[in-house]
């Protein structure tokens, strides 16, 4: 560009670039500053498969109908109702009008993924996940004249009264500054940056592995938090589930899922069980588990089972430890085998009658007389060989962020800030306050990225 | 059939099973999800399914430099390659022609209107138009047996392909299941409707799918017009050449035109599209066979326009001697593909998917 551009949109996903074709489609010059290489641009975006959608009748890919009220109150079950609700609702009522706005933009849709049923009529599932979208986005901005910039990573924001008079960045080396009439921060959580996450969460975050990309360090957030610029979210909240322990320490994304637990028993490294694996099924509670092995000794649990569970879920990437005793998974696993042995005698002895087993169904197939007890798909481990897995917590993105409002725009003390707005995961928490409901970040990101832009294009027009 | 091939494509095969972001692209996936795990036959047979539309590449969060370093379409193509290459019969002579193209075609091209050449000054005296240059019954003594050993070699290739991939007893509605695909290319629309990528990265198109349409149903064409003449010959003792107006002419034109028109597009989207994500060190081999499809399709209209002034004899020798090379390679380059495309999309039918 030869001259500054109208508006800086920091951040390259979903919600950055939502806000940047809507800007450009209301006549602003935009530039998007991605701090990832090319071919790790995209931020979260590139691991997400879905986008939650309300919708009144069967709606593109949707079938059935979604309500606004049946949305807002799953929200309520999984954050307990730490949300705010006007936000919630804007949100959820937008997302309606985003899907066609999506698919006009280069999305495709396809059907319910196989082994994801339940969502079919919830979530619009991406033709080819995020990083398909992510692509589409970048040709269709590049269509209407954004500029993009890669491996510009933004370092301050010059925050002067109430407005943001400049925007500090490296590229290709060299220091560079802009000063554009707007910007949208849309760069994500801070989860990526081990020593932030440490002093949130204490010694045990450095065990934690993060799903998604390693680019979000939340450098930008941090700024601008130090400015003075107005937070939400408590630090040491955010979407965390228990994923394969062999999981590489960023990026690895949706395979490193471990879908076997309804099915097993789970142990720390004490070779106790710490938890009722049975409780629900497992996308309603694999969110908690990453919590719950935050929460053991080294931040680790093992997952057993023995043959006849071996095909009831989807395979994870890693194949599973296999041995065929009990004691000799337990040397494999680095764990004691006398007691892991006394263990799953205990739990095999308070297993009753079986016969209703159904292992995508509360079958209420539950053990008596132990604790904590397994409340469905309790079923003796008793069939060699024996399979193991270890569980670790896996960190999706965190909930402390910049606070909102229903223009998508920041402020501080004294009031907002008039040329500054957010989108994405950076302001998710104003939204989730703890918990998380499938698909719902990609539609946070796509009704406040697209107001962002707006808001930020009326602004420098 | 190299294992190393094959291990890598399970590798990754194991990874997309565990993600299956991409199952609606097209008919490997589902077949690929619905395995736990994958033996030889299971890799080379999802290997052939592919079309390399590359649609999943792209889409790929796992590509490299992520540590997975996924490129499926490169995976599948080496296995497919190699799958057609070990069930070539005779053995070794795929070897020789997948990967190295360029010279032997052109060696093969050059040696066989030489031949004809030969055949031309041993010809015949008196005999009409095509076959002053070259004699009716030397023409059948050579193409007959290169029309039929070929087929009869790739019968014993396949043969070999559905023992490896497990096939079952063919039924008439897998049959028509796999051709209704191959004839619109089903897998090439890329589940969405919106084309493949190929020759500009993530980039939607249908160039590919119609470059490839233009060249298939152009060939089928000439075949028929092959097919055509020699009925027309045999049974109604009409000989060529024929009218405008004729069965051979009519399918054989449009033929030419379709199959010049289509190989050059393919060849080059070919030159644009990145070698990275196509089985390895077989370019050439995959380029020879696009241009000796061109050649044949550009020497056959030439042939047409010629008629009888005096360069028609050489463009005659040149023509059949292309298509004489085309006919003894087609079990041992790319023209195999379609034989075990169709053999993959008839196998994908039985799982009633």
């Amino acid at each position: 560009m030869q001259t500054d551009p109208d508006i800086v949109v920091i951040g390259g996903g979903n919600a950055a670039l939502c806000a940047a074709m809507t800007a450009a489609e209301a006549g602003a010059r935009v530039l998007i500053l991605e701090t990832a290489p090319k071919p790790y641009r995209g931020g979260n975006s590139r691991h997400t498969r879905n986008f939650r959608c309300m919708h009144s009748g069967p709606h593109g890919p949707l079938v059935e109908s979604y309500s606004e009220e049946e949305y807002f109150a799953d929200l309520l079950k999984v954050t307990a109702g730490k949300t705010d609700e006007h936000l919630a609702r804007l949100a959820i009522r937008t997302s309606e009008e985003c899907l066609p706005w999506m698919i006009e933009h280069g999305v495709r849709f396809q059907p319910s993924l196989s082994g994801t049923l339940s969502l079919a009529r919830t979530n619009a599932f991406f033709m080819g996940g995020g990083k398909s979208l992510v692509n589409a986005y970048y040709r269709t901005a590049a269509k209407l004249g954004v500029e993009v910039l890669y491996e510009a990573a933004v370092t301050h924001l010059e925050l002067e009264g109430d407005k943001i008079t400049r925007v500090d960045f490296t590229y290709e080396g060299q220091k560079k500054s802009l000063s554009p009439k707007a910007v949208v921060v849309a760069s994500g959580g801070f989860q990526a940056d081990t020593d932030w996450l440490t002093r949130a969460w204490g010694e045990p975050a450095k065990n934690f592995l993060i799903r998604g990309t390693p680019y979000n360090r939340g450098i930008v957030l941090a700024d601008l938090l130090d400015q003075g610029v107005e937070s939400v979210g408590d630090p040491t909240q955010c979407h965390a589930v228990a994923i394969d322990g062999r999981a590489p320490k960023f990026d690895g994304g949706i395979v490193t899922r471990l879908d076997c637990v309804p099915f097993s028993i789970v142990v720390n490294k004490d070779a106790q069980r710490f938890y009722d694996e049975g409780e629900d099924t497992w996308p309603k509670r694999y969110a908690i588990w990453g919590r719950l092995v935050a929460g053991q000794p080294d931040q680790v649990g093992y997952v057993i089972i023995d043959s006849k569970s071996l095909n009831l879920f989807m395979t994870s990437v890693f194949p599973p430890l296999k041995a065929d005793t009990l004691e000799d998974l337990a040397d494999m696993m680095g764990l004691p085998p006398d007691k892991l042995r006394a263990t799953v005698d205990e739990f095999n002895a308070a297993c009753g009658d079986d016969s209703n087993f159904h292992p995508t169904e509360l079958d209420n197939v539950a053990t008596t007389g132990i604790t904590p007890a397994k409340t469905n798909w309790a079923r003796p481990i008793n069939e060699p060989p024996y399979y193991g897995y270890s569980l670790r917590t896996g960190v999706t993105f965190t909930y402390l962020g910049l606070k909102v409002d229903d223009h998508a725009q920041c402020s501080t003390a004294s009031g907002p800030i008039q040329n500054l707005w957010a989108a994405g995961e950076t302001m998710a928490g104003s939204i989730l306050g703890q918990g998380y409901l499938a698909g719902f970040g990609m539609t946070i990101g796509t009704v406040f990225g697209r107001m962002a832009g707006r808001e930020a294009a009326n602004y420098a027009n | 059939m190299q294992t190393d091939l094959i291990q890598e494509a399970r590798r990754q095969a194991e990874v997309c099973n565990a993600c299956r972001y991409c199952e609606g692209y097209c008919s490997v996936f589902p077949a690929l999800h619905a395995k736990r795990a994958f033996s030889d036959g299971d890799i080379t047979q999802l290997a052939n399914l592919c079309h390399n539309c590359r649609g999943c590449y792209y889409a790929c969060q796992y590509t490299a430099p992520h540590e997975f370093a996924l490129n499926l379409p490169q995976a599948l193509a080496d296995v497919r390659v190699d799958s057609w290459e070990s069930h070539a019969w005779p053995g070794g002579l795929g070897k020789i022609f997948q990967r190295n193209g360029v010279p032997i075609a052109l060696a093969a091209l050059i040696g066989f209107a030489l031949l004809f050449m030969i055949a031309r000054a041993f010809g015949e005296e008196g005999g009409e138009r095509y076959y002053s240059v070259v004699s009716h019954g030397l023409l059948v003594a050579i193409f007959a047996p290169a029309f039929l050993f070929p087929l009869f070699a790739i019968g014993v290739g396949l043969r070999d392909y559905w023992k490896t991939v497990g096939g079952e007893k063919v039924r008439l509605a897998h049959v028509t299941q796999a051709f209704g695909a191959a004839a619109n290319m089903k897998n090439l629309k890329g589940g969405h409707g919106d084309g493949c990528n190929f020759e500009d990265e993530d980039r939607f198109s249908h160039a590919r799918r119609a470059a490839h349409q233009l060249t298939m149903y152009g060939f089928l064409l000439c075949f028929a017009a092959t097919c055509s003449g020699t009925i027309l010959h045999y049974v109604f003792d009409i000989q060529g050449p024929h009218g405008l107006f004729s069965l051979p002419k009519l399918f054989g034109l449009p033929g030419g035109v379709l199959l010049a028109f289509g190989t050059a597009w393919m060849a080059s989207l070919k030159l644009k599209s990145d070698p990275e994500l196509a089985a390895q060190n077989a370019w050439s081999g995959e380029m020879a066979f696009i241009l000796l499809l061109f050649f044949i399709a550009m020497s056959g209209l030439a042939l047409f326009v010629a008629g009888s002034s005096a360069v028609m004899p050489t463009i005659l020798a040149l023509h059949l001697g292309a298509v004489l090379a085309f006919f003894l390679l087609t079990p041992y380059t790319k023209m195999a593909h379609g034989f075990y495309r169709l053999a993959a999309l008839v196998r994908d039918a039985q799982s009633g998917r």
